[in-house]
C-alpha cells in the first residue's frame, strides 16, 4: 500500500459532496445568529445556492471519471446522471418550499440544512461503489428524511409520520445491512467489483441469494415498492408537502441508482424473480389502493407505489435496455412529481388544510394556470404522449417485452389504464366541479412559480425531446456493464 | 476443545437472552436481556481473536448505548406491556415466514458449497490493523459517518424543541 | 423466571474475558504447563482479592481518620490502637445486621443490583499490573493475574458496566429517592466517562498499545538528567491527568460530584431502601473502584512501579510493588483531602461542567498530542 493520503484528484471526485456539507454547516452556524424574520429567506437562499453550486461541482466533476478513496466511491456517467438529478431535486424543493414555510409559520434554519445533508448521502449512494459505504450512505439520506417528515410539529399526524416512517425504515435498513453482512460471508469482500467477480465463478453460494434478498428487502422499504409499503400513505399524508415530494423521488432515485449498481454490476443471482414479484405487486396493489383515496396526498402516495412498479418492470428486464430505461424513468418520475407537491403544498395553505379532492374542485375557474401545470403533471403521471411520462413508461415496457417478459407487461399497461382513472378524476374534479365552499386563492410567489417552471420545463422536455437524456443514459449504462 | 464449548455455552446464552428480551413483559427486563446478548457476542468475539472489536463492543453497547436505554426507560417509568392477541397478519406471515428463513439458514449450513471458512484471527482484528483499515481504506464511510451523527443531532435538537417558541436562541 | 434474570446478568462480563484471554496469552507463550498455570492464577486471584478487599477497609478506616482530623477529629479510636481493628468490627456489623426487603421493591433486580455493583467494581483488578515479575525456581510470574494486550480497554469496559448496579439500585427500589438517585448516577456516569476515556487516549498515542505492561515499561528513565520519564512530565500529559482526575471523580460519585447520594435531598440516594450486607456491597464498590481509578491513573501518568530499586533480589522485586501502591496511596489521599475541602457542586453545574468545558479540553489536549506524535514521527 504506497499511498497512504488520498490524492487531489480523489477529494474532486467527491467534490458534490464536499459542497453540499460545508453549505449544509454553514446554514446550520449561521440559522441561531440571523434574525428570527430574515431567517427563512437567507437560509433557503444559500441551501439554493449550494445545491446549485453542486450541480456545477458534479458537471466539473464528470471530466475526472474513475475510483477514488481506495475504490470507495466511482465517478461514471451513471453517478453523474443520478447527482444531477438528485441535486436538481433538492433545489427545486427547496424553491418550493419558500412560501410553504412561510405559511405554515415553521422554522426552517435546520430544515434547510437537513435537505442538504441528506442530498449528500443520495449523491453518495450513486456513486458508491463498497457496500459499507452504501450502508451509511442510506443511512444518512434515510435519517435526514425521517426528520424532515415530522417537520410539522403541530400537526400530531407528522408526528406519527416520522416515527412510522422512523420505526420501519430502521427495521428496513437492519435488513439490508444483514444482507451486505451475509453478502460479506459467502464473497469475502464488501467492494462491488470483487463481488461481482466472486459471483461468476460457479457455484453461487446459498449465502449469496440470501444477501441479495435481504438487501432488496431493505432497498425494496425505500422505494416503496410493495410488499414493503405500508409506511408509504401514512407516512406521505403527514409528511410537509414539499418534504414529500423530495422524499418520494430523490431518495428512491438514490435507492434504484444503488439498486442498479447492486443487481446488475455484481451480476446478482435470483434477481429475476424476486423484482418480477415485486414490480407485480407493486403496480396493482399501488393502483387499486389510489382509487378509493380521498385525500390527495395519499393518492399520489398510491400513485408512487405505483411508479416504483414499473420502474422495477425496467429492472426485470435485460440489462442493456433496462437500466437506461429505468434511468429515464427515475428522472421524468422526478420531474412530474415534484411538480405535483409543489402545487400541492401551494393549495395546501397553513396547516395543510386543504388537500382532499373537493378541496381542488373548482380550481380551473380559481387558478387557471395552477390548474393547467397540475394537468400537465398528472398527464404525465398517467403516460400521455408529449410527456416524460409516455416516454418513461414506453421505454419501461419496451425494453420488457425484449426481454421477452410478456406477462409482466401485460400486468404493467393493464395497471396504466386502472392509474388513468383516478388521475382524470382529479383533473375532472378541477375542471367540471363547482367548488362548494369559498377556499381562499393565494397568489403564487415567484420562488414556487420557477419551481413549477423548472418542473413543467422538464416534463416536457422530456416528453418532446427524450433522444439527449435516453442517449446520455445508454451510454453510461453500457460504461456500467463494461 | 475449551473454545468450543465456552462458544457453545455464550452462543447459547446469547440466544437465550434474545428470547428472553422478546418474552420477558417488562422492558427493563428486555433491556438487561439485550446486555446479556451483548456481552455475550462480546466473548464470541474475543474467541475469534478480534480482542479490540470485543471490548469495543463492551464499552459501545453494552456500556453506553444499553445503559442510555435503562436510563430512558427508567426515566419514562414505563411499566409493564399489555398483552395482546397479536395482529393476525404478523401470524398469517410471521411465523411462515420465519419457518422459512430458519429452513433456509439451516439448509446453508448443512450445504455450505461455496461459502469459505476462516480460521479464528485470520481476518484483521488486531487495534493496529483496525486502525489502518479505517483511516486509509475505509477513511471515506468513517468521515461520511461524522455527517450521519451530525444529522442524528440535528434532528434531535429539531424535534425535541417546542414548535412555537424560539428553539435557537435563549429569551432572557 | 425470577432466579434466570438472575444468573444472566450476574454472569455476563469480566472474569470470564479475562480468563479465556489469559489462557490464549498462555498457549501463546506456551511458558507454563496448565496445571501450573492454574494453580498459580487461583493463587495470584485469591491473593488480589484479598489484599483489595482489605486495601478497601483500609481505605474507609483512612478516610475516616483523615477526615476526622481535618475537621480536628479524633477519627475512630476505640477499636485496637488508633482504631486499626474499626473495619473489622464494621465488617461483623454488617454481616449480624438484619437484612431488610423492603415489600415495595423490585425483588430480582433489587437483589441483583449490589452483586452487580461489587461484582464489576472487582472484576478491574485482574488486568491490573502491580510490579514486574518474580521468580521462583523456574518459575517466571509476572506480578498481575492477566497480562492482555487490551487491558487497558477491558478496564474501561468493566467500569462503564458498574453502572447497572446503581442505576438498577435506584430503579429496583421503587422509591422516588432512590430513582433520583440512580437517574443522576448513570447520566453523571456516562457524561464523564467520555472525558475520562479521551483524556486516556493521548497516553495510548504515545505508547502505540492497550496494554498496561507497557504503558509502564515506556515511562522508565529518566530525562534531562533528574525528571521522570512519566508520561505526566515527558508526555506533556499534564492537563489529561487533571481532566482524568475530575473525571474519576465524578466516575466514582465522589465528593465534589457526589450527587448521586446526595444525602441534603436525597437521604442517601440509590442505596437509600438498602441495609447489612446488600449495603456493604454497594460500600464495597465504591472504594474499589476508588482505588481501581487510583491505580490507572499510577500506571498511565504517574509511571506505574518506577523508583529507585536497591538491595537483595527479593527486595528488588518487591520495591517496585511498594512504590506502586504508595502511588495508589497518594492518589487516595487526594481522594479523601478533597473530600474535606469541597462543597458539592449543583447538578446543572456539574454537566455543565462536564460537557462543555471537560469534553471539549480533552479533545483539544487529543489534538495537540495527535500533532506532536505526529511531527516527532
Amino acid at each position: 500500500m504506497a499511498q497512504t493520503i488520498p490524492q487531489g484528484v480523489e477529494y474532486v471526485r467527491i467534490l458534490p459532496e464536499i459542497v453540499l456539507s460545508l453549505f449544509g454547516m454553514v446554514i446550520m452556524v449561521l440559522d441561531p445568529l440571523v434574525d428570527e424574520r430574515s431567517t427563512q429567506k437567507l437560509l433557503g437562499l444559500i441551501a439554493l445556492i449550494g445545491s446549485v453550486a453542486a450541480i456545477a461541482a458534479t458537471l466539473y466533476q464528470s471530466q475526472f471519471p474513475g475510483l477514488g478513496f481506495w475504490g470507495m466511491v466511482k465517478v461514471d456517467g451513471f453517478s453523474t446522471f443520478f447527482h444531477i438529478l438528485v441535486t436538481a431535486i433538492a433545489a427545486v424543493v427547496i424553491l418550493s418550499s419558500f412560501e410553504y414555510m412561510q405559511v405554515q409559520q415553521i422554522r426552517a434554519g435546520e430544515y434547510y440544512g437537513l435537505i442538504l445533508f441528506g442530498a449528500v448521502g443520495m449523491c453518495l449512494m450513486s456513486s458508491a461503489v463498497e457496500l459499507v459505504l452504501i450502508f451509511i450512505a442510506l443511512e444518512t439520506s434515510s435519517i435526514s428524511t425521517y426528520v424532515l417528515a415530522g417537520f410539522r410539529r403541530r400537526a400530531a399526524i407528522s408526528s406519527e409520520a416520522s416515527l412510522k416512517y422512523f420505526l420501519l425504515g430502521s427495521f428496513a435498513t437492519a435488513f439490508f445491512l444483514y444482507g451486505v453482512a451475509l453478502m460479506f460471508g459467502a464473497t469475502g469482500s464488501t467492494s462491488i467489483s470483487v463481488i461481482a467477480q466472486a459471483l461468476r465463478l460457479s457455484p453461487v453460494p446459498v449465502l449469496a441469494y440470501a444477501g441479495i434478498a435481504f438487501m432488496f428487502v431493505g432497498l425494496g422499504f425505500k422505494v416503496a415498492a410493495a410488499p414493503f409499503h405500508v409506511w408509504t400513505p401514512d407516512v406521505y399524508e403527514g409528511a410537509p408537502a414539499p418534504v414529500v415530494g423530495f422524499m418520494s423521488t430523490a431518495p428512491k432515485a438514490a435507492a434504484f441508482a444503488v439498486l442498479l449498481r447492486v443487481m446488475f454490476e455484481s451480476n446478482a443471482p435470483g434477481r429475476l424473480w424476486l423484482i418480477w414479484v415485486a414490480a407485480a405487486l407493486s403496480m396493482t396493489l399501488g393502483n387499486v389502493g389510489a382509487l378509493v383515496q380521498q385525500n390527495v396526498k395519499r393518492l399520489l402516495a398510491y400513485s408512487s407505489i405505483a411508479h416504483a412498479g414499473y420502474l422495477l418492470v425496467a429492472f426485470a428486464a435485460l440489462a442493456n435496455n433496462g437500466i437506461p430505461a429505468a434511468m429515464f424513468y427515475t428522472a421524468s418520475y422526478a420531474a412530474m412529481n415534484v411538480g405535483a407537491f409543489a402545487v400541492v403544498s401551494h393549495l395546501a395553505g397553513a396547516g395543510e388544510r386543504y388537500v382532499t379532492l373537493d378541496d381542488y374542485a373548482g380550481l380551473g375557474r380559481r387558478s387557471p394556470l395552477l390548474a393547467a401545470t397540475l394537468t400537465i403533471f398528472l398527464l404525465s403521471l398517467i403516460g400521455i404522449p408529449m410527456t416524460g411520462g409516455f416516454f418513461a413508461k414506453f421505454y419501461v415496457f419496451s425494453a420488457a417485452l425484449q426481454a421477452n417478459l410478456v406477462g409482466l407487461t401485460i400486468i404493467g399497461v393493464l395497471n396504466s389504464a386502472v392509474g388513468a382513472y383516478y388521475y382524470l378524476r382529479i383533473i375532472v374534479v378541477m375542471y367540471m366541479r363547482e367548488a362548494r365552499e369559498e377556499v381562499p386563492a393565494i397568489p403564487v410567489s415567484p420562488a414556487l412559480g420557477a419551481a413549477l417552471g423548472i418542473s413543467v420545463a422538464a416534463t416536457l422536455y422530456l416528453g418532446l425531446l427524450p433522444g439527449r437524456v435516453l442517449e446520455y443514459a445508454s451510454r453510461s449504462a453500457a460504461e456500467l456493464l463494461h | 476443545m475449551t473454545h468450543l464449548i465456552i462458544f457453545l455455552f455464550f452462543g447459547a446464552l446469547c440466544l437465550a437472552g434474545a428470547v428472553n428480551l422478546l418474552v420477558q413483559r417488562h422492558p427493563i427486563n428486555s433491556a438487561l436481556s439485550l446486555v446479556v446478548v451483548m456481552g455475550s457476542l462480546a466473548v464470541e468475539y474475543l474467541l475469534l481473536g478480534a480482542e479490540f472489536v470485543a471490548a469495543v463492543q463492551v464499552i459501545v453497547y453494552a456500556g453506553a448505548v444499553m445503559v442510555l436505554f435503562v436510563f430512558v426507560i427508567m426515566l419514562l417509568n414505563a411499566g409493564e406491556e399489555v398483552r395482546t392477541k397479536g395482529s393476525r397478519v404478523a401470524m398469517l406471515f410471521g411465523i411462515p415466514g420465519m419457518l422459512v428463513g430458519s429452513a433456509l439458514v439451516g439448509w446453508v449450513l448443512i450445504e455450505r458449497t461455496g461459502s469459505q471458512t476462516v480460521a479464528a484471527g485470520a481476518l484483521p482484528g488486531a487495534p493496529r490493523t483496525i486502525g489502518w483499515l479505517l483511516f486509509h481504506n475505509f477513511l471515506l464511510p468513517f468521515e461520511v459517518t461524522s455527517i450521519l451523527v451530525l444529522i442524528a443531532i440535528m434532528g434531535a435538537v429539531v424535534l425535541a424543541s417546542h414548535p412555537d417558541t424560539d428553539s435557537g436562541k435563549k429569551k432572557s | 423466571m425470577q432466579e434466570r434474570g438472575r444468573d444472566d446478568l450476574t454472569s455476563v462480563g469480566g472474569p470470564v474475558l479475562s480468563a479465556v484471554e489469559g489462557t490464549r496469552a498462555l498457549l501463546r507463550n506456551n511458558a507454563l504447563n496448565i496445571t501450573t498455570f492454574i494453580i498459580v492464577s487461583l493463587i495470584k486471584t485469591v491473593l488480589a482479592l484479598f489484599v483489595l478487599l482489605t486495601a478497601v477497609a483500609y481505605t474507609v478506616w483512612l478516610e475516616r481518620k483523615v477526615v476526622g482530623h481535618m475537621q480536628n477529629r479524633w477519627g475512630p479510636t476505640r477499636v485496637g490502637p488508633f482504631g486499626l481493628l474499626q473495619p473489622l468490627a464494621d465488617g461483623v456489623k454488617f454481616l449480624f445486621k438484619e437484612d431488610l426487603t423492603p415489600p415495595h421493591v423490585y425483588k430480582p433486580l433489587y437483589i441483583a443490583a449490589p452483586m452487580i455493583a461489587v461484582i464489576f467494581a472487582l472484576t478491574s483488578i485482574a488486568v491490573i499490573p502491580v510490579g514486574n515479575s518474580i521468580t521462583l525456581g523456574s518459575l517466571h510470574i509476572p506480578l498481575q493475574i492477566t497480562d492482555v494486550n487490551i487491558g487497558l480497554l477491558i478496564i474501561l469496559g468493566v467500569t462503564s458496566l458498574g453502572v447497572y448496579g446503581v442505576a438498577l439500585a435506584g430503579w429496583s427500589s421503587n422509591s422516588k429517592y432512590s430513582l433520583l438517585g440512580g437517574l443522576r448516577a448513570s447520566a453523571q456516569m456516562i457524561s464523564y466517562e467520555i472525558s475520562l476515556g479521551l483524556s486516556l487516549v493521548g497516553v495510548l498515542m504515545l505508547t502505540g498499545s492497550f496494554s498496561l505492561r507497557d504503558i509502564v515499561d515506556t515511562q522508565g528513565g529518566t530525562f534531562w538528567g533528574f525528571i521522570p520519564r512519566w508520561n505526566i512530565f515527558y508526555g506533556g500529559q499534564f492537563i489529561a491527568f487533571f481532566i482524568y482526575l475530575i473525571s474519576a471523580y465524578a466516575e466514582t460519585n465522589r465528593i465534589p460530584f457526589d450527587l448521586p447520594e446526595a444525602e441534603t435531598e436525597l437521604v442517601a440516594g440509590y442505596h437509600t431502601e438498602y441495609s447489612a450486607m446488600k449495603f456493604a456491597m454497594f460500600f464495597m464498590a465504591e472504594y474499589a473502584n476508588m482505588i481501581t481509578v487510583a491505580a490507572v491513573a499510577s500506571l498511565l501518568f504517574l509511571g506505574g512501579w518506577h523508583g529507585p530499586v536497591v538491595g537483595p533480589p527479593i527486595l528488588r522485586a518487591l520495591l517496585p510493588v511498594f512504590w506502586f501502591v504508595l502511588r495508589i496511596f497518594g492518589f487516595l489521599f487526594v481522594y479523601i483531602w478533597v473530600r474535606g475541602t469541597l462543597p458539592r457542586f449543583r447538578y446543572d453545574q456539574l454537566m455543565a461542567f462536564g460537557w462543555k468545558f471537560l469534553l471539549p479540553l480533552a479533545i483539544a489536549n487529543l489534538l495537540v498530542t495527535a500533532l506532536v506524535v505526529a511531527l516527532r514521527a
